[in-house]
């Protein structure tokens, strides 16, 4: 066997696209659903962390330190073999989407913490002393600043969640690097993995160009 | 409506240090006062406990109109009866000229987009930057910015004006023309506290001077008295050490 029959089997990979593409499917789905998830726990998280009574601060302190250091793939078993003991019982999906929202939740409160603390104290002072209240002042003057400044981090962060959603086979979802496996062992062929790999690729590769792109633009100036 | 404040036994602490001790003020309506002293004396601190953006002891007393200067419903009305002027401008840079001047009265006071929109242009022709409403703040000079930031001030049809060191971070060549929007404000109702080191100002424009050191109110007067005449060596030696250098 030369290298491509190996490797890049082109009778195999055509048999396997079609499973191939539903894993990517289920992947995106989970992928999207968790940064999405993610961006709501984290700036929520973020903003009871700066502005809550000193009790919930230091609980969304504790959450977000764990939750950093947790390894994703030990939250996910705990969530999927441990939590049924307890009675909770989550889909593989489930799990997996409250594993990677937990996480990223943590990551991306952080992201919004700096960017929110990046903006100048005037900013908040200005917007007091015209009568703006705290929440206005954060909806009208701050997030829309801060936003420029966590974008670049968030979508680095959005890629890291897409790149772990292949940690979900583990529990069983027949998510793309899943698929891959089984048709790997259907095939006794490694070519799916490699089908798997460049998929990956093709749908991460533009994002990460977007993160430097992204990156150069807001270094450039201050303002969009 | 009017625009008087009353201050009684202000102290504020920086942990152990206190920064003012114990000052008594009455400002009628109208008045035009600024306040002078060396840096580190409480005068910007002074102003800014007027609309709390600094906190002070629980024991002193400030009112604005009658209403006392407390967190809460009544904090929120006196904030938005009292503009604020800034040393460094405090423009919101994400906003053009003209949504900088309409953010306020629209949120705060729920003005119609379209309205707040006549109302800004009219404010920005009044400071002379009518050219200028669709640029963002980065693209105007110092003296425009602090213009731009007057007329925000003024969009909340405020019944006081603090104005924190206005031209301290300007180019010279700048000073005068934030100085001239100030002085067509006095004398329109407006109640203003200025705190200053533009002594040229404060002789042609104040009703009263005040000259602040160490956290207290050492000499106050008319502009011919404390800056012609002042009583206090603490306010000779500041004077001479502001006019001769």
């Amino acid at each position: 066997m030369d290298f491509f029959d190996t490797f890049l089997n082109l009778a195999v990979l055509q048999r396997s696209l079609p499973m191939l593409l539903q894993g990517l499917w289920l992947t995106l789905q989970l992928g999207a659903a968790s940064i999405v998830a993610g961006l709501i726990v984290g700036l929520i998280v973020a903003m009871l962390r700066m502005y809550a009574v000193a009790p919930v601060r230091i609980a969304m302190r504790m959450y977000i330190d764990v939750l950093r250091s947790i390894p994703l793939l030990v939250l996910l078993i705990v969530i999927y073999y441990a939590l049924p003991f307890l009675g909770l019982r989550l889909s593989s999906f489930a799990s997996a989407l409250a594993a990677l929202t937990l996480v990223s939740g943590a990551y991306t409160a952080e992201i919004f913490r700096a960017g929110i603390e990046a903006i100048p104290k005037g900013q908040f002072e200005a917007a007091s002393a015209l009568g703006l209240s705290p929440q206005r002042t954060m909806t009208d003057v701050v997030l829309p600043q801060a936003v420029r400044i966590v974008i670049p981090p968030l979508t680095n962060n959005s890629i890291n969640v897409v790149k772990d959603t292949a940690l979900a086979s583990v529990v069983a979802m027949p998510d793309l690097l899943k698929q891959a496996t089984q048709m790997q062992a259907l095939t006794a062929n490694p070519s799916p993995l490699i089908g798997a790999a460049i998929l990956y690729i093709a749908f991460l590769w533009p994002l990460v160009l977007l993160v430097s792109y992204l990156e150069r633009r807001f270094n450039s100036g201050r303002r969009v | 409506m009017s625009g008087t404040i009353s201050i009684r036994n202000l102290r504020k602490y920086y942990g152990a240090y206190e920064a003012l001790r114990g000052i008594d003020l009455e400002i009628e309506r109208g008045e035009v006062v600024c306040v002078i002293g060396p840096s580190g004396s409480g005068k910007s601190t002074l102003i800014r406990c007027i609309n709390r953006l600094e906190d002070f002891e629980a024991e002193s007393e400030i009112r604005v109109d009658g209403t006392p200067v407390i967190p809460g419903r009544s904090l929120a009305k006196v904030r938005a009866e009292v503009g604020m002027v800034f040393q460094g401008f405090n423009l919101f840079p994400h906003l053009s000229v003209r949504e900088n001047v309409m953010l306020a009265p629209r949120r705060v006071r729920g003005t119609t987009r379209a309205e707040a929109a006549v109302q800004a242009d009219r404010l920005l022709a009044r400071v002379g930057i009518t050219e200028q409403a669709d640029k963002y703040p980065e693209h105007l000079s110092g003296g425009q910015q602090q213009r731009v930031a007057i007329a925000r001030a003024l969009a909340m049809e405020p019944q006081v004006l603090l104005f924190d060191e206005p031209t301290s971070a300007l180019d010279p060549e700048m000073v005068g023309e934030v100085l001239d929007v100030m002085k067509s404000l006095a004398g329109t109702g407006v109640t203003m506290i200025v705190v200053t080191h533009e002594m040229g100002f404060a002789r042609q424009v104040a009703d009263r001077v005040i000259f602040m050191d160490a956290g207290e109110i050492i000499e106050t007067g008319s502009p011919e008295q404390v800056l012609g005449q002042p009583q206090e060596a603490r306010t000779r030696n500041f004077l001479s050490a502001v006019l001769n250098h």
